[in-house]
């Protein structure tokens, strides 16, 4: 008989391990998946992790594809992380994304079609109060009354969903746009446009924005007392009152950074890459941006590459789709499973497999 | 005569401990036997191994000359064996009757049940109401729900764990009457305790153990409670000193304080009032669940309140947080270890500057001083022996002796004005026992003022200058503690609880 | 503006029944100490298994039996990562259906819009033709009384029964349940297994009786309004009926108002059901004695029996 017995100290070589295991059982259980959809399993593992990077055909295309894809997924992800953390999960970050992509957008409509300097940095710092006020909803209201934060946020997606989908038929459509759905492109005004700051890599500001907040996270989570209350917070509740940790503040804090960064990755979108507000421009960022933290062990260096890793995912699997056929809900199966992997393997790190034989009595 | 249950060879081992070797002794039937050891002598997983909980590598046990192997609990209970835990078996948002059903193969009818459960308790001197909630009950009335659990499946065999570490000692009286009454009817029982005056006075046989060994079985009436403490222990322990001393100036104040329960089993604390001063020590005793987890988090400043219901030397400070609370001198280390005191999952290190950080310099303008926290733990670690590999190991993997040692280390190198701790020597062996009764001694002999909270009376004795208790989370006047006797003692804890139905 | 009320109740009976289902099934989880995020994902799951079948068969009981087997593969994913391999109940529920959502898609893309058969209805025509009464108690289809009943008879174990008062042993305390020699892992599962029949049913229900059709997405929170419900019902199971027809109520009377063209904006309308639950949970959570007394205390808590 197999018997889990939990090890004195964390393992490091599993901890690190885990999560690369995870991504190797998940290519051939995805590759599994993709001979049941009657494809070659090995050419759609290689068309989704390969291509997209070295191909002659593709590569040119869709390298740059991988920052734009992973700036938003690192962004929302290092926010999530600092929740996460602390036990504070906050998974509605999509909707905190849609409101600030609302709010950037406003704020840049409001002033179209002006080019002011200052109009973009503005867009920036509304993208960031639309997340965080989205996210201030479910943080109050744990804090105050004591209400769920998980359901509450989640169910502000719906919410804000509704709220997307009046700004693109009424209130932020193009006046100019005979009526069709949408707002007028930002992208295609210099002054509201987020664009590719190095051509042919496709950084752009949000993408900086990303880097800045992985180096930001890390060094509160080595050095800085914030990092250290936040664990404590998440490893030992009652540990971190006694440490005197005010337990509703972190809640405001970790909640309010991670949707002000949501914010920002949505109005970074909509700004570039997405260029305008329609019924459909998130494409589920805010939920893939979970399975990143997680992937990533809720540390910023781990989160960095999760965060390319799935983005090479999405884009090797629209390659897939136009190769191969494999219908795109199959890349969202695959990241599923991922994450199932993921959990899994994470016994290993805390627990140690024996063999147990049992002794006749 | 067989014996009713026959012990041979029994062996257990974890890794990196071996918690049994090679044990054995013999029950007789109608005998109350007594296991005796420190902790981590391998009490609990001895018995564990006859209740079925877990599987020894090696040995045998025989009930009545068959052999006996039981799989699970329930195959135990079958066979007539059946235990009261120390804790963790009991349900506090169901009634005592659920409680009581959960713990037997075939029980009655709900009503049939509470008619048996209110005979039973009749009988043996127990009062109970079925339907209450169990986490309304007191520490006392929980344990009565245990045994008439255990009573009403008639046992050949009733497993005593530690049970008079939660009763007044006039609730010790009436258990041990029970437990007599029922050895008189043939019950045989086994007792396990630390405590050698009860074994003396209660039980026929010692069974002793000593590091996983059995080191020898005896007759308690015939032996000296020291010869049983030297077994025991394999040494002979230093009784902790200090110096006659004239207490100096009042350090920390509480003024008509009251606070209400924050969840639904808590206790309330009323109108609680105390002083101590510079070089004294305040002894609290009471009962499990009396308020004292409340006390500590009133005083640690985790659960806020009014402003001038705490003064530390004239300056209100019941309305600061915990941190700030520390920066002015008043320290604490509570009960919990894993989980409240420490982190577990944390190193020693981020253990170290859980509570150090601001008194002992660790963080500035935000950053953490790695270095200076590592050679604050370090500093832990070799002035109270701590025995750990270093300061990177996690909490959880300390022994409760070494991480007790380093969470009332901590506190003590931060030099507090008051200190405040609640059970500093639960679940601790004997002599990491008596180097924090000494090290709380000394501090106090520095000038500083100790508050030990704990439910260890004989502790309390031994090292307070002043004794009071907590009862339903009210605070007695405090008393001298020298010449302070049982009987006196037991009043201020309350007596025995809910005993009125009995005196009707 | 016209809205009929006779009609305005027997569409919130059937609005509310997946959402129902899924809500007694997880009641019975969080009971046992199992918090299953996951609802969402076992939902759409047996809403594209069920009209698969539906579609595939022609049988609607084949269906329902498909749903529920399809969730519950899902939800013994769940119970092997938690149960077995000690996984964040929070992240393993999240994964469940983000996996769920992307699995779904997967399996019912080429099915939108094909035809499913008719559920039957048990009551006869002359029954459902009385007034007022006829609709509203006699009009639907099996599985809204099977739900009803469910909901009786949850209750009836969960309060009456050994097995009721086993499974709250185990959400309220499981190393007191283990101490005493009840298989904590196993009944865990067993919870598990059955909420995801449960919410399974619910989803089927949602596809084949409800919407008769399969579109991405189309479960549209509905697990997680099902969680919502059971913190709105205190874990009591005759709360959850109450809260399952407040919602049902709320979903269909908005509807109605959309297509009466009030002057009420959409996007508030289209929300309204999320509003109102949150509005409720708010409510619920403030009162601090009773939230507290309720919720079993092991609740998400990862079990490992020490020795």
């Amino acid at each position: 008989m197999i018997r889990l017995e939990k090890r004195p100290q964390p393992s490091r070589f599993w901890v690190v391990g885990a999560p690369v295991l995870a991504v190797l059982l998940t290519m051939i259980a995805g590759g599994i998946m993709f001979a049941a959809l009657g494809k070659n399993p090995v050419e759609a593992i290689r068309i989704i992790f390969w291509d997209p990077l070295f191909s002659e055909r593709f590569a040119g295309f869709s390298r740059p594809q991988l920052l734009v894809k992973a700036g938003p997924l690192i962004l929302i992800a290092i926010g999530l992380s600092l929740g996460f953390r602390a036990g504070i999960w906050n998974i509605g970050a999509e909707g905190q994304y849609i409101v600030g992509a609302l709010f950037g957008a406003a704020f840049g409509l409001a002033f179209w079609p002006s080019e002011h300097p200052l109009i973009f940095p503005g867009m920036i710092a509304a993208g960031l109060l639309g997340g965080f006020l989205w996210a201030m909803i479910p943080a109050l209201l744990r804090v105050y009354a004591r209400t769920n934060e998980i359901l509450v946020s989640l169910l502000l997606v719906y919410v804000a969903e509704a709220l997307l989908a009046s700004a693109a038929t009424g209130w932020l459509r193009n006046p100019e746009g005979s009526g069709f759905p949408g707002s007028r492109n930002l992208a295609r005004n210099p002054g509201t446009d987020n664009p590719e700051l190095i051509a042919g890599t496709g950084m752009h500001w949000g993408v900086l924005a990303a880097f800045v907040a992985v180096i930001a996270a890390y060094v509160i989570f080595s050095r800085h007392i914030l990092g250290y209350q936040i664990r404590l917070a998440g490893e030992a509740p009652r540990a971190a009152r006694f440490a005197g940790v005010n337990a509703g503040r972190l809640v405001i804090l970790c909640l309010g950074a991670s949707g002000a960064l949501a914010g920002a990755a949505g109005l970074f979108e909509v700004a570039g890459p997405a260029g305008r507000i329609s019924i459909d421009f998130n494409v589920g960022y805010g939920f893939t941006a979970i399975i990143v933290a997680f992937l990533g062990r809720l540390n910023p260096i781990g989160i960095l590459l999760a965060g390319l890793l799935m983005a090479l995912t999405f884009i090797g699997g629209e390659l897939a789709q136009l190769m191969l056929g494999i219908p795109a809900a199959a890349i969202q199966a695959f990241q599923g499973m991922l994450l199932f992997f993921l959990l899994a393997l994470d016994v290993l790190a805390n627990y140690r497999f024996r063999w147990k034989r049992e002794v006749a009595a | 005569m067989t014996a009713l249950l026959a012990i041979e060879g029994l062996t257990k081992a974890y890794p990196g401990v071996v918690a049994n070797d090679d044990v054995s002794f013999a029950i007789q039937t109608g005998e109350v036997h007594a296991l005796l050891g420190e902790n981590g002598a391998g009490k609990s997983t001895l018995v564990k191994m006859i209740y079925g909980l877990v599987k020894p590598d090696r040995g045998v046990m025989r009930l009545r000359g068959a052999p006996y192997a039981p799989a699970e609990p329930r195959a135990a209970r079958a066979a007539g064996v059946a235990m009261v835990f120390q804790h963790f078996s009991l349900f506090e948002a169901l009634n005592v009757a659920e409680n009581i059903a959960l713990g037997m193969e075939n029980p009655p009818k709900p009503r049939d049940l509470a008619e048996r459960i209110r005979k039973v308790s009749e009988t043996y001197g127990l009062p109970l109401d079925p339907f209450r909630l169990v986490g309304d009950l007191s520490a006392g009335e929980r344990q009565r729900v245990e045994i008439i659990r255990c009573l009403l499946q008639d046992p050949k065999l009733l497993i005593m764990d530690e049970p008079t570490s939660v009763l007044t000692p006039q609730e010790v009286e009436i258990l041990f009457h029970t437990l007599r009454k029922l050895a008189a009817e043939g019950t045989a029982i086994l007792y396990i305790s630390h405590k050698l005056e009860e074994i003396r006075t209660l039980c026929d046989t010692a069974t002793i153990l000593r590091l996983g060994k059995k080191v020898a079985t005896c007759t308690p009436r015939d032996v000296t409670a020291a010869h049983m403490a030297e077994l025991m222990v394999g040494k002979s322990l230093s009784v902790p000193a200090r110096d006659a001393h004239e207490p100096g100036a009042v350090l920390l104040k509480v003024e008509g304080l009251s606070v209400s329960a924050a969840s639904p089993f808590g206790t309330s604390l009323r109108d609680v009032t105390l002083e101590v001063r510079a070089g004294e020590v305040l002894g609290i005793g009471g009962v499990a669940g009396n308020g004292q987890d409340e006390l500590l988090s009133v005083l640690s400043g985790e659960t806020p309140v009014a402003a001038g219901s705490v003064t530390l030397k004239g300056v209100a400070l019941g309305a600061l947080g915990p941190e700030a609370r520390r920066g002015l001198g008043l320290l604490c280390a509570p009960e919990e270890r894993l989980g409240h005191a420490a982190a577990p999952d944390m190193s020693l290190t981020e253990n170290a500057l859980l509570t150090g950080r601001g008194r002992k310099g660790l963080e500035a303008r935000g950053f953490v001083d790695w270095s200076r926290t590592r050679g604050f733990a370090e500093a832990i670690i070799a002035r109270f022996d701590v025995r750990t590999p270093g300061p990177g190991v996690a909490a959880r993997a300390l022994s409760g002796g070494n991480l007790q040692k380093f969470v009332i280390g901590r506190e003590i190198l931060q030099d507090p004005v008051v200190l405040v701790v609640n059970q500093p020597t639960w679940g601790v062996d004997a002599s990491a026992a008596a180097a924090i009764r000494q090290a709380l001694l000394d501090l106090a002999q520095g000038g500083a003022a100790v508050i030990v909270i704990s439910q260890d009376l004989d502790e309390l004795l031994e090292i307070s200058d002043l004794f009071c208790a907590l009862n339903e989370g009210r605070l007695s006047v405090p008393r001298p503690a020298r010449g302070l006797g049982m009987e006196e003692i037991g009043l201020m804890l309350g007596g025995a609880h809910d005993m009125h139905e009995v005196a009707r | 503006m016209i809205i009929d009320p006779v009609t305005l109740i027997v569409a919130l009976i059937t609005v509310a029944t997946p959402v129902l289902l899924a809500a007694i099934g997880e009641l019975v989880v969080e009971k046992s100490g199992v918090l299953n995020l996951g609802v969402e994902g076992m939902m759409i799951m047996g809403a594209v298994c069920g009209f698969i079948v539906a579609h595939e068969t022609g049988s609607v009981a084949m269906a329902f039996v498909a749903g529920m087997g399809g969730a519950m593969a899902l939800a013994l994913v769940f119970a092997v990562l938690t149960q077995v391999l000690m996984a964040n109940q929070v992240a393993s529920g999240l994964a469940l259906t983000l996996f769920g959502l992307g699995l779904a898609a997967l399996l019912g893309s080429g099915y939108s819009g094909l035809p499913v058969p008719v559920a039957s209805r048990p009551f006869p025509e002359a029954l459902q033709a009385i007034p007022v009464a006829g609709p509203i108690l006699f009009s639907h289809s099996v599985l809204v009384y099977v739900a009803i009943a469910l909901v009786g008879a949850v209750w009836f174990v969960l309060a009456r029964t050994r097995a009721g008062l086993v499974i709250r042993a185990v959400g309220e305390n499981h190393d007191a349940a283990h101490a005493l020699g009840y298989k904590v892992v196993r009944i865990r599962f067993a919870t598990i297994l059955f909420g995801g029949a449960c919410a399974g049913l619910g989803g089927a229900f949602l596809s084949v009786v409800r919407v008769q059709n399969w579109f991405d997405g189309m479960t549209a929170g509905a697990g997680w309004i099902a969680l919502a419900l059971v913190v709105f019902a205190s874990w009591k199971a005759g709360r959850v009926l109450l809260g399952a027809w407040l919602f049902g109520g709320i979903a269909a009377l908005q509807l109605r108002l959309q297509a009466a063209e009030v002057g009420v904006p959409v996007a508030l309308l289209d929300a309204s059901p999320y509003l109102v639950t949150i509005i409720v949970l708010v409510i619920i959570s403030s009162d601090r004695r009773r939230a507290a007394l309720n919720a079993p205390a092991a609740l998400g808590r990862a079990f490992h029996a020490a020795s």
